[in-house]
């Protein structure tokens, strides 16, 4: 008996009992559209994070004061002695900018409106550091520098709050901290960030932040460093010169670094990973219930056995080996499950599907992404399925003496 | 005229439970190619049993069989699927018909399971001709009468040329007209083929238009022959 033969003969087998083929596909279509949508939403949220992150750009380093662990005592703060070291063509070659930045928070207003933004006090090369863009007004430049002057750029978010848009508030004036400082331009909207909202931002010249907006202890402090590597390839490079630089100006010893240095990297494959294993856990807990689908086809296969007891019989009579009463009920076993896994998938696709119009709802820019793997890896387990759950049925039916089942009543 | 079957002290026991049953003790007979020979003999006589390793559903517990120059005995499980198929065609008191399956599959089954699928819808078709239900090949089970049921039984009993037709009761769910044109019909057919037929009955009137009956009592031959 050829497979295209055991296939047809399936085929009628299912379509002789819909009501019953079709409760026990339907085991396997929840299983299967279940591991579709979480692989597809993990996927997807995946996607988004990693994303997000490398719009802030992945050859972004950044330099913070004290260690992460806290165990090293009276850390030295950063200055601009240290930023400039590390622009150093020479100590460091993989360094293509350095931005120095100091970060607080202040209360803006507008008229009546209030908000909190984070304040940071920026240099011209910070837009070129984080890739920001302005979407209307220009950015910090040199002469605001100079002039310490009282000017801010706002993030989108925080013009919305202030003026209820985010589009021709450039040239108004707003108070921080009661100073009044003229807009000059709002910042392009790049969503959620690693460090909260990147819209929810005011950015003022560093030396007016300096003498009037953060103070600090000593006149060249600062709370980061913000570094380009000349390109994503060598951001571990970048990583080690501005350690050894740091280390000698700090006179640290290796090991004990008054500093941490983060790459958007080490976040980016923090993130992957946790990402990971939440897809891999949603995807688990799916694939269980394409197992207990399984096991109501390996049901049904048993049932559809006994029932067909005489038939067993009467085809082994009539020439039938072992093998092919085996192949037939595997192949039919096989067929439920593949078709299960077909309407699965479709299913799973139009779940994913809404999750995604759910979530741009609800203003989460979210897409779940149906991969290709996902659903060749269905496909072929949920068939695996039904030919695992089908080994034992068809194996009791190949089993069947001949002169047993033709007696069975 | 040389022999199609030759059964040399057959015997046959199961084990019940507890208690070990001799269905057939010691059994040996020859029948010739192209005879008629009816099976007889009560209920528990062991009839069952022998049709069983005659067609060679069964292997005997001892004792050796030969079918169509081949010695079956000792075949394993395969092997005697493979026998059936080629050289024995069985006609059921209940039909045996795939209910969901059209005459003309249902007569094609044996085929599939033959190493030799060539023309297998024309040999099917010409099996039907045979029986004269040209006209039904289409029907399913359901749709055709207990005769013409039994009538599709025999064109896929003589489907792939067996050397033997092994008919349990042909006419027993029939009622005695329709079973009448029934045993002619297997009556004519060994007569134009030559096929060897046994058939297995207690219907002495059955017996009657045979060649010649084996009778069975407690798992020996009343009549050696």
């Amino acid at each position: 008996m050829t497979i295209w033969q055991a296939f047809i003969e399936a085929l009628e087998s299912i379509s002789g009992n819909k009501l019953r083929s079709g409760l026990t596909v339907l085991g396997i279509v929840i299983g299967v559209a279940a591991v579709i949508a979480m692989l597809a939403v993990g996927t997807g949220a995946q996607e988004s994070i990693t994303g997000s992150i490398s719009g802030i750009g992945t050859n972004l380093l950044f330099v913070f004061r004290g260690d992460q662990g806290d165990n090293v005592r009276n850390p030295k703060p950063l200055t601009l002695g240290d930023a400039e070291a590390i622009s150093d063509q020479f100590a460091a070659p993989s360094v293509a900018a350095v931005a120095p930045a100091l970060q607080g928070d202040g209360v803006v207003s507008f008229g009546g409106e209030k908000t909190s933004p984070q304040i940071f006090g920026v240099t011209p090369d910070y837009f070129q550091v984080r890739n920001m863009d302005v979407s209307e007004g220009e950015l910090i430049n040199e002469e605001h520098m100079l002039g310490r002057a009282s000017v801010v750029l706002l993030g989108s978010e925080t013009a919305k709050k202030l003026f209820g848009h985010s589009d021709g508030v450039t040239g108004e004036t707003v108070r921080i901290e009661g100073q009044p400082f003229r807009v000059i331009g709002v910042l392009k909207s790049r969503g959620g960030g690693a460090f909260g909202s990147e819209d929810d931002q005011a950015l003022v010249p560093f030396t007016t932040a300096q003498a009037r907006l953060i103070r600090r202890s000593t006149s060249d402090r600062v709370d980061i460093i913000f570094v380009q590597a000349a390109s994503g390839d060598v951001v571990p490079q970048a990583a080690d010169e501005i350690g050894q630089i740091l280390r000698t100006r700090h006179r640290t010893p290796v090991g004990e670094d008054d500093f941490t240095v983060f790459t958007q990297q080490d976040l980016l494959s923090t993130f992957q990973s946790i990402t990971g294993i939440l897809t891999i856990f949603l995807g688990g807990i799916a694939g269980i219930s394409l197992l207990v689908g399984g096991i109501g086809i390996m049901n049904i296969m048993l049932v559809s056995v006994t029932e067909r007891t005489r038939e067993i019989g009467l085809r082994k009579a009539l020439g039938a080996r072992r093998r092919d009463i085996l192949i037939q009920f595997l192949t039919e076993s096989s067929l439920l499950s593949l078709i299960g896994g077909i309407i699965g998938i479709m299913l799973g696709w139009l779940i994913s599907f809404l999750v995604g119009q759910i979530a741009a709802a609800n203003g989460t820019a979210f897409t779940p992404i149906v991969g290709l793997n996902a659903i060749l890896l269905a496909t072929i387990f949920s068939a695996a399925v039904g030919l695992f759950f089908g080994i034992y049925p068809a194996n009791r039916a190949a089993r069947l003496e001949p002169v047993e089942a033709l007696r069975y009543e | 005229m040389e022999n199609v079957i030759e059964a040399r002290d057959i015997s046959k026991s199961y084990i019940m439970g507890e208690v070990e049953v001799q269905a057939l003790r010691g059994v040996s007979f020859a029948i010739q190619r192209g005879e008629v020979v009816a099976i007889m003999g009560p209920s528990g006589s062991g009839k069952s049993t022998l049709m069983n390793t005659l067609g060679c559903l069964d292997r005997p517990t001892s004792g050796e069989y030969i079918l169509d120059g081949e010695s079956v005995a000792t075949l394993n499980d395969d092997q005697l699927a493979n026998v059936r198929n080629r050289k024995v065609g069985f006609v059921f008191q209940s039909f045996n018909l795939l209910s969901r399956q059209t005459a003309i599959t249902n007569v094609e089954l044996p085929l599939r399971y033959s190493g030799n699928q060539d023309g297998r819808r024309q040999r099917a078709i010409d099996a039907l001709k045979a029986v004269g239900l040209e006209d039904r090949m289409t029907h399913r089970p359901y749709e055709l009468s207990g005769g013409q049921q039994q009538r599709v039984a025999i064109a896929r009993a003589i489907v792939n040329n067996p050397a033997i037709i092994m008919a349990d009761e042909p006419t027993g769910n029939l009622d005695s007209k329709v079973g009448r044109e029934i045993m002619s019909l297997l009556l004519n057919l060994n007569r134009d083929s030559g096929t060897t037929l046994i058939i297995v009955t207690h219907d002495p009137t059955i017996a009657e238009q045979t060649q010649r009956v084996i009778r069975l009592r407690d798992g020996e031959l009343e009549s050696p022959s």
